[in-house]
């Protein structure tokens, strides 16, 4: 951990692409914000900006971290203030420059200057193990894993908790995220369990598959916004636990759409019978 | 599984891909972060045979080298019956 004074920067990495990152990044800052916390959410993939489209905000992007970078304003002055969620803020990337116009020491500045602000700095990293990756880690406190429970994308996730530590950060918290409750049930997809003793680190949160972050997502609408959703759930438990609470995993169960569903958990063997819905 | 075996919660077949998943896993990351390929196995082991015939007679089964969970590297290897003659 760093001693400076101010927020902690938290980086949001994963390795293999499209298992939910920026997804992760946009939630986890709304649930932290929804918490009474001030967020600044960072695109850190210069060049393929996403983050403001994901977090609806694409519109009312008037500076990027380039802007930042290069001196021409302040970095709590570039940020967009989210309407929606008192406390929420965002830097967008630059979307027509590459990863190596800035370097970790701008990136590590840019934070520096923006955890005065706030309480929470949450870094969105880009795919990959390279330039943008680097610059993404190097100014976290923390490291959060993002990963599916897909053997592709388990195993680059074990390369990234190498570089992780390697960079001299603490060992990486993991968010297993998209499970599928039909399949684990099934036996057809790795348990919560499983990945943890392959990757060996600790557990942050679990987020079941849910087809409204696609329709939440559609909207620019952070499914974390949306009450009464299971994913949205998901993040806001693991919001309280980066907060420091200690709140019980979210369990994975089958959800009894239709009356098949309803019958065929009641005949479920095992500890997810019970149904448990939060 | 037949659909009325999974309506109703039927066992699990022997295959569970979800387990052969995590096995195949964890044995990709011992080569992984061992920084180990198939091949230099091959080679350690043909290293392996060769010091160990310049001490003693190697024996007719095949010589075996690993890699075990936990990142143990370990050998087996058959020692023919000169052995116990040579000092």
């Amino acid at each position: 951990m760093n001693g400076t004074a101010g927020g902690r920067i938290i980086t949001i990495t994963s390795g293999k692409g499209g298992v939910g990152k920026t997804t992760a990044s946009a939630n986890i800052g709304v649930a932290l914000a929804r918490r009474g916390l001030r967020v600044a959410v960072v695109d850190g993939d210069i060049g393929l900006r996403n983050l403001d489209v994901v977090m609806g905000l694409e519109n009312r992007v008037v500076y990027n971290i380039l802007h930042v970078v290069r001196g021409a304003v302040d970095a709590e002055r570039a940020l967009i203030r989210d309407k929606r969620v008192a406390g929420l803020s965002l830097l967008a990337a630059d979307q027509h420059s590459d990863k190596d116009d800035v370097s970790p020491e701008e990136m590590i500045e840019v934070c520096e200057a923006l955890r005065n602000h706030v309480d929470y700095v949450i870094i969105d990293s880009p795919a990959g193990i390279e330039q943008g990756f680097r610059n993404a880690v190097a100014p976290a406190d923390e490291v959060v894993l993002v990963t599916t429970p897909e053997v592709s994308a388990v195993r680059d996730a074990d390369r990234v908790i190498g570089l992780v530590e390697a960079a001299g950060k603490p060992s990486p918290r993991l968010v297993l995220n998209r499970i599928k409750p039909e399949l684990v049930a099934r036996g057809d997809m790795m348990t919560t369990e499983d990945v943890l003793d392959i990757l060996r680190v600790s557990i942050l949160g679990v987020v079941p598959e849910d087809g409204s972050i696609v329709a939440a997502t559609n909207r620019g609408e952070p499914v974390a916004l949306v009450d009464g959703s299971r994913a949205g759930q998901a993040f806001h438990n693991i919001a309280a636990r980066i907060a420091g609470e200690d709140v019980p995993l979210l369990p994975i169960t089958v959800e009894d759409t239709g009356l098949l569903g309803r019958i065929s958990s009641l005949f479920r063997a095992g500890p997810a019978a019970d149904g448990g819905r939060s | 599984m037949s659909f009325l075996q999974r309506l109703f919660g039927g066992s699990r077949s022997p295959a569970a891909s979800g387990e052969v998943a995590r096995d195949r896993l964890k044995l990709v990351l011992e080569y992984d972060r061992a920084k180990l390929t198939p091949a230099q196995l091959d080679q350690i082991r043909d290293d392996i045979i060769e010091a160990i015939s310049r001490h003693v007679t190697l024996g007719n089964g095949q010589v075996e080298v690993k890699l075990e969970a936990g990142g143990r590297l370990v050998a087996e290897i058959p020692l023919g019956r000169a052995a116990s003659d040579k000092q």
